[in-house]
Order: structure tokens, then C-alpha cells, then sequence
């Protein structure tokens, strides 16, 4: 199906949507179909955010209300695209495939997922769960909430598939689950979304993996939902690798129960406009909140991140910790945003944002936004933005080690931290490769 | 090894070194000696290649080759060393890579094969006791929260890691203890060979009671100005570094005095 050839992305998808919704998972179930008219409403109403909107004031989307998207029904698996997933793959964990947005059992390892599962463990498609057992499943759409902005409300609207990952109380996922989305077409658009719920005292790790070729401009509009109960461990690691003409746009908020602990890991290398938006709300006492990131960026990238970290219970701790290094005429955007609510008494909130920059014409905005109502908290943060260190840049040639090997020794050490808290070791060796420059050979 | 004629540099346009002489040979120690802004440490920068250093006149020959045409990481692998006065902190860079990752580009660089974990490890452990330190700094980052005394010490422990052909050590001894001291020269003592030179940058004698020079060179006025034996380094304690900057003066008036004379 293909959408009004010449009508721009907005008035596009509202010409296109009767005939798209009766033909998106679980068009037959009432509620669900009932949550997609809303969210497409509420599209309709929003159109896409503009500079003149706070949150997108240094992100113009301009150049995506400008296009001409389709969507896909129908994908095709190519000996190109097993090529890609080979490539992409991480060792060590257990991997679902979607291309172009829809699932690929085929191409999923193990290819019986729910086989090597624990009791009380659900990990498949989202498009499967709400045909086969839609009632499961509504649950988590109710805790998702309303659409922020016009992207996630066509999300809402327009999803074709994703993961669902549902543990019962207790349950841990020994593997890690790499949810790897390749998009293999130009003037494409994809609304994955994932919904994530780990009950009592259950915990995963969960890597949400985001590929496309260079030489293709397409859009991923993506969202992901995730839900802790008490004492909850739930690690998401988003790596956004689109190819360099891509529009990427993610939503990832949680909601934390009682002690539970949330560790986001934000990383983005690819794109040509790339905005990620990463929430947590500490919902109730004793939570704690990881959030890291690491954006890099070169030629005329955009990469705009956005957190919130919403204090809403007592005896929260948040640590997060952002960093950037961008080079030629990249351009980042940092908006790190803590609220402490005024019954969050004895919080305890850190957050960094540093940039390294490696060229004159890149540039950064960086706004830490504090919003602090309870009086018994600590709070700090700070932003810094910066160059290589001239005299480390010396010492090492000195010793011997050629300029740009040390170039690229200080950028890792600079990066370094962003990616400690990754626990996967073979995920940790994949992102370390990803960092700019040739790694010197002594280690 | 090493010939300095007639080096003349400025820093920030303003000049530093106006005419030094120098000639080191191999197997010798050398030491420059001189009061603060005499131009010393200037000195110590331009033989390792740093930036903002510039050569306005002059040469400098290290082994029969062009020393100023080599960036800094060729005249590493040539077999210089500095051991740096303020040695950089470098927070995420692990010591032992650093060592591992400059003792393999100067392997490298000779042809040699790099050294594999197990050699390299036992190669640096015997250093390790050599300086004193502990095992625990290795794996630390690059003289990060390192105490003064523990930096001087990482730095000539680099230098026995990499066994250059010239070392320069550029005040090493400022900051020391009289303890750290005696390990550092002894280090540095443990390193003399008739294949390598060394040039002791300092501004006291207090070192030089410990590691003893062939000869020594008092700096001032951005020349060398007095050259002697080891002795003249307690001349220089006991009359102070006035004495030889008042000489430097009165030398200097004289001779544009005689050149007026001339002209005139």
C-alpha cells in the first residue's frame, strides 16, 4: 500500500489512515482498535512538533513534515538483509528480528524463543499477542499513557509490530534480548513499539538495536514502554545505527514500582536527525534510576536527546550521565530534565552531560532543567563542553604513540564511562568498536 | 649523540633561547643547571617536540639526523625520552596500556616484534621493583590521583620500560622527598650504559649528590654560560645562580660596547 504519492507526511498519513487501520494487527479487537483512532486523533490535532514547541526548539523536523513516507504491509527477506542481521548480531543473546517493522521468526535465534523460556516468561511479537491473547495484553496498552507529541501519537496509531516481554513475579532473563529492527527501504516508515512489564522482583536485559542502510532516507517512529513492578530490574539498552540519511524519533519511558531499578544505556551514532526522548518516573519509594548515553557524530548529523527523570516517591536515587562527542559540523542537542516532587522527600539526583569537541564548526546545546519542589534532597549537575586536552595529546606522542592513535585513545577514554555500566560484555566490545578513529593496536 | 648549535626559540613570540651550544655524547650525563626562566624546561620541550616551541635559528642533530624535522611520536621511537617536570593525568587510559602501547610502536618502529602479554608483564614487574611501586598502580589511569612523588616515579619507570638511547629529565627531582628521591636516582643510576646519554634538567644541586654528571652547564639569559666538571654544581650552591647571571651581563655589555667601539 502505498500512501498519497504527492502529499507531505501530516496530511499523507490522514488520507491514508481508513484504509491502513483495518489492515494493522488486531484491527478486529475492539479496544485496541478504539486506542488507534484516539492516537490518530490526537495526530491529526498535534501534526508534527515545530522549533516553536520548548522540547523541539533546537530540533527542526521540517525536513520530515516535508516528506513523502510509505508503509509497508508486506517486507521481503533478501540474502542482503541476513547479511545485515549477521552482521549486527550479539553474541550471547537471545534475538528478535524485525524488518521494515514486522516481525521475522525466520531470522530470530533461538527461532523457538518461548521454548528456552523460563515459567512466567513471555517474549514475542506484540502484532502476534494482541491477535492471539488480546486481553493479556491490554494491560500494558492502558499503563502506556497519552502521546506526547505528534510522533508518538502516530506510533500509537500506526504500529505494526515489536516486542512484548512480559515476566511474572521472580522471573530473570539469563540472555539478554536483542531486539534488532532493520529498515531496508528509502521513503519508508516504520512504527515499531515495544512494550516491556516485569512483575514482582523480575529482571532483563533488553537491547533495542535500530539498523538501515546509508544510502536510504526513511523514518523510524519508535516507542517503547516499560513497566516495574517491586524490586524489578529491568536494563534497556537503545542503539540507534540507522544509516546517515535516516530520520530516527524514539519515545522510551518506564515507570518504576517500589525498589525497583531501571538502567537506560542511550546510544547514537547514526542518522541524519536523530532525537531520542528517555523518561522515567520514580513512582514509588526507594527507586533507582540509571540513565547513560553516548552520541557521536560527524558530517552534518543532528542528534537530539531528551530525559526526563521524574522524582515522585521518597528515598529515590537517580545517577545519569550523558556524553557527546561530535565532529565536522555535527550538532547535538542535551535537555536532561529532573523533577523532585514535593512528596520525593530524601532524593538523591546526579546528573553530567560532557561534550567533546572535535572540530570548530561543531556545536552543542546542552540544558540541564532542574525542577525541584521537596526541601530534604540532594541534587547537582553540571555540563561541560570541550576540546581534546593539548598537553595529553602531547604526552602520549611523546611516549611514541602515533597522533592519531591518540586521538582515538582519548576519545575512548573519554567515552569510557558513558558505556561502564554495560554489563554484556560482547554488547560493551560492540560499542567500543563503534567509537571514532582506529584503536591503537597494544591492547 | 646529540649536537645544539646556535638554537635560538621564542614561545609566544617571546624569545627563550637566544644562541645555546650543546654537544652530548653517548655514555655521557649531562646537567643544565640555572635560575627560574633561564630557559631550562624550554629547552627540555624543544628536544621532545612541543608544540608552540619555535625554532627561529639553529640546529639541532641527534644521531647524525635532523632532530627538528621529526614529530614528537619519530623522535620517541628514535630513542628520546622526556620525563616530563608535570606529568599529564590522563583519566581513562589505563597506565599499563600506556606503557604496553609505547613499548610496541617503538618495537615497531625497530622491527621488532611487539611483546606478548605474559613477556611484557614480567618485563614490567622487574621495573616495578626497580622504582619501588606498587603493582596496583599499573592499573590505574595515567597519573590520575597520583601523588607528586608517585608521578616522578611513573615517569622514570616509563623511562626503564622503554630504555631510551637520550633521557631527559626535566626536574624530576622538584617535589621529592628525600626518600623518593634516592629511589628515583637510583633508577636513573641503574639506566646508565655507554650507549646512552642523559641530560638532567634542574634547578638545585641537590640531585646531582645523587646521580653525578660528567659535566655540568649553567643556563641563563637563554645561553649556556658557564660549562665545568661535577664540581661546578657545588660552586653554583654555595654563590647562588646571581653570581653567573651578573657575569652573564657584564660579558654581554662588554661585547656591545666593543661593537659600538667598532662602528664607531
Amino acid at each position: 500500500m502505498r500512501i498519497g504519492p504527492e502529499e507531505p507526511c501530516v496530511p499523507g498519513f490522514v488520507s491514508a489512515y481508513p484504509s491502513l487501520a483495518v489492515q494493522l494487527p488486531g484491527a478486529a479487537v475492539p479496544w485496541l482498535r478504539r486506542s488507534r483512532d484516539e492516537a490518530f486523533e490526537r495526530f491529526a490535532a498535534l501534526g508534527l512538533p515545530t522549533t516553536r514547541d520548548e522540547d523541539w526548539k533546537y530540533t527542526s523536523v521540517a525536513a520530515i513534515a516535508r516528506r513523502v513516507f510509505r508503509v509497508d504491509g508486506a517486507i521481503e527477506v533478501s540474502d542482503e538483509v541476513r547479511a545485515v542481521v549477521l552482521r549486527h548480531a550479539i553474541e550471547g543473546t537471545q534475538r528478535m528480528v524485525f524488518v521494515d517493522g514486522h516481525f521475522v521468526p525466520g531470522l530470530s535465534q533461538p527461532a523457538t524463543l518461548q521454548a528456552t523460556l523460563p515459567e512466567g516468561a513471555r517474549v514475542g511479537s506484540l502484532a502476534q499477542a494482541v491477535e492471539a491473547r488480546a486481553d493479556d495484553v491490554e494491560p500494558l496498552f492502558a499503563a502506556a499513557g497519552d502521546a506526547a507529541d505528534g510522533f508518538s501519537a502516530l506510533n500509537a496509531a500506526l504500529w505494526s509490530d515489536g516486542a512484548w516481554i512480559d515476566l511474572a513475579a521472580g522471573v530473570a532473563l539469563e540472555a539478554p534480548v536483542h531486539l534488532l529492527f532493520v529498515t531496508t527501504r528509502s521513503d519508508s516508515a516504520s512504527f515499531p513499539r515495544n512494550l516491556i512489564r516485569a512483575g514482582e522482583g523480575a529482571s532483563a536485559t533488553v537491547i533495542e538495536h535500530h539498523v538501515g542502510p546509508d544510502g536510504a532516507s526513511y523514518l523510524s517512529d519508535t516507542v517503547t514502554r516499560i513497566v516495574l513492578g517491586r524490586g524489578a530490574r529491568i536494563a534497556h539498552t537503545k542503539l540507534q545505527q540507522e544509516g546517515r540519511k535516516a530520520f530516527h524519533v524514539a519515545d522510551v519511558a518506564a515507570e518504576q514500582g517500589q525498589d525497583s531499578a531501571f538502567v537506560s544505556h542511550a546510544l547514537a551514532f547514526g542518522g541524519q536527525l536523530s532525537r531520542a526522548a528517555i523518561a522515567t518516573r520514580l513512582g514509588a519509594e526507594g527507586c533507582d534510576a540509571k540513565l547513560a548515553g553516548l552520541y557521536v557524530g560527524s558530517g552534518r548529523q543532528h542528534i537530539d536527546h531528551h530525559t526526563c527523570i521524574d522524582h515522585a516517591a521518597p528515598r529515590g536515587t537517580s545517577r545519569e550521565l550523558y556524553k557527546g562527542v561530535l565532529d565536522e559540523a555535527a550538532r547535538a542537542v542535551f535537555n536532561g530534565r529532573v523533577i523532585v516532587r514535593p512528596d520525593a522527600q530524601r532524593s538523591d539526583a546526579l546528573q553530567s552531560n560532557r561534550n567533546l569537541l572535535l572540530s570548530e564548526d561543531a556545536e552543542v546545546d546542552t540544558k540541564p532543567q532542574l525542577e525541584i519542589w521537596a526541601d530534604d534532597v540532594k541534587c547537582a549537575h553540571g555540563a561541560t563542553v570541550g576540546q581534546l586536552d593539548a598537553d595529553q595529546l602531547h604526552y602520549l606522542r611523546a611516549r611514541g604513540i602515533a597522533e592519531g592513535d591518540a586521538r582515538a585513545l582519548l576519545i575512548r577514554a573519554f567515552a569510557a564511562d558513558a558505556l561502564a555500566g554495560i554489563e554484556h560484555g560482547p554488547l560493551r566490545a560492540r560499542l567500543e568498536s563503534l567509537l571514532p578513529g582506529a584503536l591503537p593496536e597494544a591492547a | 649523540m646529540l649536537e645544539i648549535r646556535n638554537l635560538h626559540v621564542t614561545v609566544d613570540d617571546k624569545p627563550i633561547l637566544r644562541g645555546l651550544d650543546l654537544e652530548v655524547r653517548a655514555g655521557e650525563v649531562h646537567a643544565i643547571m640555572g635560575p627560574n626562566g633561564s630557559g631550562k624546561s624550554t629547552l627540555a620541550h624543544v628536544l621532545a617536540g612541543r608544540e608552540g616551541y619555535v625554532v627561529t635559528q639553529g640546529e639541532i642533530r641527534y644521531m647524525g639526523r635532523d632532530l627538528l624535522a621529526l614529530a614528537p611520536e619519530e623522535r620517541a621511537r628514535e630513542g628520546i625520552f622526556l620525563a616530563f617536570q608535570y606529568p599529564v593525568e590522563i583519566p581513562g587510559v589505563a597506565n599499563i596500556y600506556l606503557l604496553k602501547a609505547a613499548l610496541n610502536a617503538m618495537r615497531r618502529h625497530r622491527g621488532e616484534s611487539e611483546l606478548d602479554a605474559v613477556d611484557f608483564l614480567a618485563l614490567v614487574k622487574g621495573k616495578l621493583k626497580l622504582m619501588d611501586m606498587d603493582e596496583a598502580l599499573l592499573y590505574r589511569a595515567v597519573n590520575e590521583g597520583f601523588s607528586g612523588g608517585e608521578k616522578k616515579r611513573n615517569e622514570i619507570l616509563q623511562m626503564a620500560v622503554l630504555e631510551p638511547r637520550l633521557a631527559i629529565l626535566d626536574e624530576t627531582d622538584s617535589g621529592l622527598d628525600i626518600d623518593a628521591l634516592k629511589v628515583v636516582a637510583n633508577g636513573v643510576n641503574a639506566m646508565r650504559s655507554p650507549e646512552r646519554a642523559m641530560i638532567l634538567v634542574t634547578h638545585y644541586q641537590r640531585l646531582l649528590d645523587y646521580i653525578r654528571p660528567d659535566r655540568v652547564h649553567v643556563l641563563a639569559l637563554g645561553r649556556i654560560a658557564l660549562s665545568g666538571g661535577p664540581d661546578l654544581a657545588q660552586d653554583l650552591e654555595r654563590r647562588g645562580y646571581g653570581w653567573v647571571e651578573g657575569w652573564v651581563q657584564a660579558e654581554a655589555q662588554k661585547r656591545h660596547a666593543a661593537s659600538a667601539g667598532g662602528a664607531g
